[in-house]
């Protein structure tokens, strides 16, 4: 872009027509300008649907706390524990996913033979394609009558940690099992970006490490992984990112209740933002609508707030990757 | 690179496998009204190739035109009728309601009528601004909202609520070695708020003599979404054992404890697979589970839709309203062993008389469908309603022959 005004600079006209003759392609212009519209319309979208929330969030924010869907001293009383159960739900989703993305990318772009590589990857990518409603249903019908006995045993023999404090659910509808089930959901988006970051490892790199004596483990840890770093960020983000915005899972598999609390095999389980929206929107009315809207609107912060602290952390460690 | 690309390659064969499969289920499904004629011999044609989406298209295309061109000769009788009404409300009567739409469409065809299932709050109030034609609720108008100017409704004139569909909610329990268990109003509603927590607690055990219950947490699941059902739940609870359930009647579960579940298929899902649990649900949703029979005065009454709807039939009309309005104050603390109190009433709300007298037509014919035998049979057949019983059937039809 900058090349283009170069007449203004040169004192010779000659080569001017010629550097201009390029950007004046029909095809050039159909393109620049279908970039800036793609462009511009994902902000519009965006400042469209922050509006949205902003205008419809007013009427809850300043009506008068009783006539709230549970009735609570504030509206932030109401949406504390909702905001809590989001966050709590997502962090445990990623704790259990992360180290296994990790494993299983590491293991396809570094230590499986490229058959069985390939062949993973397929399987990965399968996962990712999965609706989330099989997986609620898969939660429900499957996977939570499956986990309660191991919570009985967690209860029965670990209640003294806080985490696992009696009683224990009996149906294993608990905020674990819908963390265990976004994990599932999030593992083959993180493990997708990772291998490809991985994979983008400068092979000069990786030979130095091993040419000074490095395992194939130090050379991981010394090259790949401080290589792969910001991609490691961004991929958390991403499965961050739907592990907070999942709905139908949380709505079917969590047996919700409004409450802050930590407990893992409960039946009383902090419910997430979007789930709670989900359950309530089909049968809610006057100020109750406006009020589910405000909880999107702080949702929407939260997933604001966690993606500008992801970019701030990539930007800050970028000079040390190696990368450039 | 190239494992890329072969990628998706294989992604996009398979998808566009997938997308001609769903086109021809597609076909067959919205084709399959006409499948007893014979255009759908063009169906059994075999794809081999994916490629051949547009083939498909096209002869979906065709499948369609030809089940088009047979309707419109059914639609040439012409009926009394004719127009549209929509109606909004209670979910509760979301799939009865589609049953009695879908029959009174097909005797009358050249109406139209549009039920959308937003809730009772939504309904009541969509009829009130005029919205809509006629609301399904379940409650009857409030005394507060029977004092506001009906938009749709001639100047002056009232709406009446109409009870119309009768939903028995069933007590369900899934507890090993256990098949049958009595409770009563106060053993229930301290289940539900954990002061009983074990299944072989003395109270139960009084009241099931012999029964050999296990020593094990009690597991009380409950609505996570509002619902009627949980309305009319808390409802009989507040009503039978105000001592203990220290809560009035609400959509939402009112207390913080106990399993939650979405929706009557989420509760049945969640008592069967769980470990000692007990539950509320439409009784229609919970054929395979164990019921719990509930003490009605002395005796344990076990659900049928007949003592379901006797109730609804025995209760006083709530007082001072007009003649046509029948409004149920369900009497759940009946003592006669013929009622069976855990029950949903849910309404059809209507106006007196209508502004528009075509509406008002409809509305009359619609209702008055719903209300004959023919309605209540579909709706039982349908959704696994109660019947109204014959006394209420015929006070009911009165009222909508008052409608104008």
């Amino acid at each position: 872009m900058k090349e283009s005004p170069a007449p203004e600079t040169a004192v010779t006209a000659p080569p001017a027509p010629v550097r201009a003759k390029t950007p004046s392609r029909p095809a050039d212009r159909i393109f620049a300008s279908s970039t800036v519209v793609a462009g511009v319309l994902i902000l519009v979208a965006l400042a469209s649907v922050a509006l949205f929330l902003i205008a419809q969030s007013i009427p809850a924010l300043i009506a008068d706390p009783a006539e709230l869907p549970t009735p609570s001293t504030s509206f932030w009383e109401y949406v504390a524990p909702l905001a809590f159960g989001t966050v709590w739900a997502a962090v445990l989703a990623l704790i259990i996913a992360l180290p296994l993305s990790l494993g299983i990318a590491l293991f396809i772009s570094h230590y499986a033979p490229r058959k069985v590589a390939q062949t993973l990857g397929y399987i990965i990518d399968l996962l990712a394609a999965v609706p989330s409603v099989v997986f609620g249903l898969w939660g429900i019908k499957v996977f939570a009558p499956f986990v309660q006995p191991f919570y009985e045993w967690l209860v029965d023999n670990l209640g003294w940690i806080p985490l696992f404090a009696a009683p224990v659910s009996g149906t294993g509808r608990t905020i674990l099992t819908v963390a265990i089930v976004l994990a599932v959901m999030v593992v083959p988006i993180i493990t997708a970006v990772c291998r490809e970051v991985f994979l983008q490892t400068p092979v000069l790199h990786e030979e130095a490490a091993l040419a000074l004596g490095a395992t194939r483990w130090e050379m991981i840890r010394m090259t790949v992984l401080p290589f792969g770093m910001p991609g490691i960020i961004s991929a958390t983000m991403l499965g961050l990112g739907r592990a907070l915005g999942e709905t139908l899972v949380v709505a079917m598999v969590l047996s919700p209740a409004l409450v802050i609390n930590f407990v893992l095999t409960g039946s009383a389980n902090p419910p997430t933002i979007a789930g709670n929206i989900a359950l309530n929107f089909p049968e809610a009315h006057g100020i109750g609508v406006n009020a589910l809207i405000a909880t999107g609107l702080i949702l929407f912060i939260i997933t604001l707030l966690v993606n500008l602290a992801a970019r701030v952390f990539i930007n800050r460690r970028k000079a040390f990757s190696g990368a450039n | 690179m190239s494992a890329a690309s072969e990628r998706t390659e294989l992604l996009g064969e398979l998808s566009s496998r997938i997308l001609v499969y769903s086109a021809l289920a597609a076909g067959l499904l919205v084709c399959s009204p006409c499948v007893h004629q014979k255009h759908a011999q063009l169906v059994t044609v075999r794809i081999n190739r994916p490629g051949s989406l547009a083939a498909i298209a096209v002869m979906g295309t065709l499948i369609l035109t030809s089940c088009a061109t047979n309707e419109m000769q059914h639609t040439a009788t012409p009926g009394a009728l004719a127009g549209g009404i929509n109606g909004s409300g209670a979910s509760s009567q979301g799939s009865a309601s589609d049953a009695w739409v879908a029959a009174f469409q097909t005797d009358n065809p050249a109406v139209t009528i549009n039920y959308s299932p937003d809730g009772s709050g939504a309904g009541r109030k969509a009829f009130i601004s005029g919205g809509v034609a006629f609301a399904g609720s379940d409650s009857a108008l409030s005394t507060k909202e029977l004092a506001q100017a009906f938009a749709g409704c001639a100047p002056g004139t009232a709406a009446i609520d109409l009870p119309v569909y009768i939903s028995p909610i069933a007590v369900i329990f899934n507890v090993e070695g256990v098949t049958t268990l009595n409770l009563d109003a106060s053993t229930l509603a301290k289940i539900f708020t954990s002061t009983i927590t074990r299944w072989n607690d003395p109270q139960i055990l009084a009241l099931n003599p012999g029964a050999s219950l296990p020593d094990a947490t009690i597991t009380a699941v409950h609505r996570s979404d509002d619902s009627g059902t949980t309305k009319n739940f808390t409802d009989y609870l507040a009503q039978t054992a105000p001592d203990i359930w220290g809560e009035a009647a609400s959509d939402t579960f009112p207390y913080k404890i106990g399993e939650a579940a979405q929706g009557t298929s989420g509760v049945v899902e969640a008592v069967t697979n769980g470990k000692n649990t007990i539950g509320y649900s439409d009784a229609s949703r919970a054929q395979e589970l164990g019921f719990a029979s509930i003490k009605v005065g002395n005796t344990f009454v076990e659900f049928t839709a007949t003592a379901a709807a006797k109730i609804v039939a025995d209760s006083p009309l709530l007082e001072g309203r007009g003649a046509s309005d029948i409004a149920i104050d369900l009497n759940r603390t009946t003592t006669d062993p013929t009622h069976y109190p855990l029950v949903l009433v849910s309404y059809l709300i209507v106006c007196q008389e209508y502004a528009d007298p075509k509406a008002g037509d409809l509305v009359k014919a619609y209702a008055g469908y719903i209300a004959s035998e023919a309605g209540q049979t579909e709706a039982e057949r349908s959704a696994g309603a109660a019947p109204l019983s014959a006394d209420l059937s015929a006070t009911v039809m009165a009222a909508i022959e008052t409608i104008r």
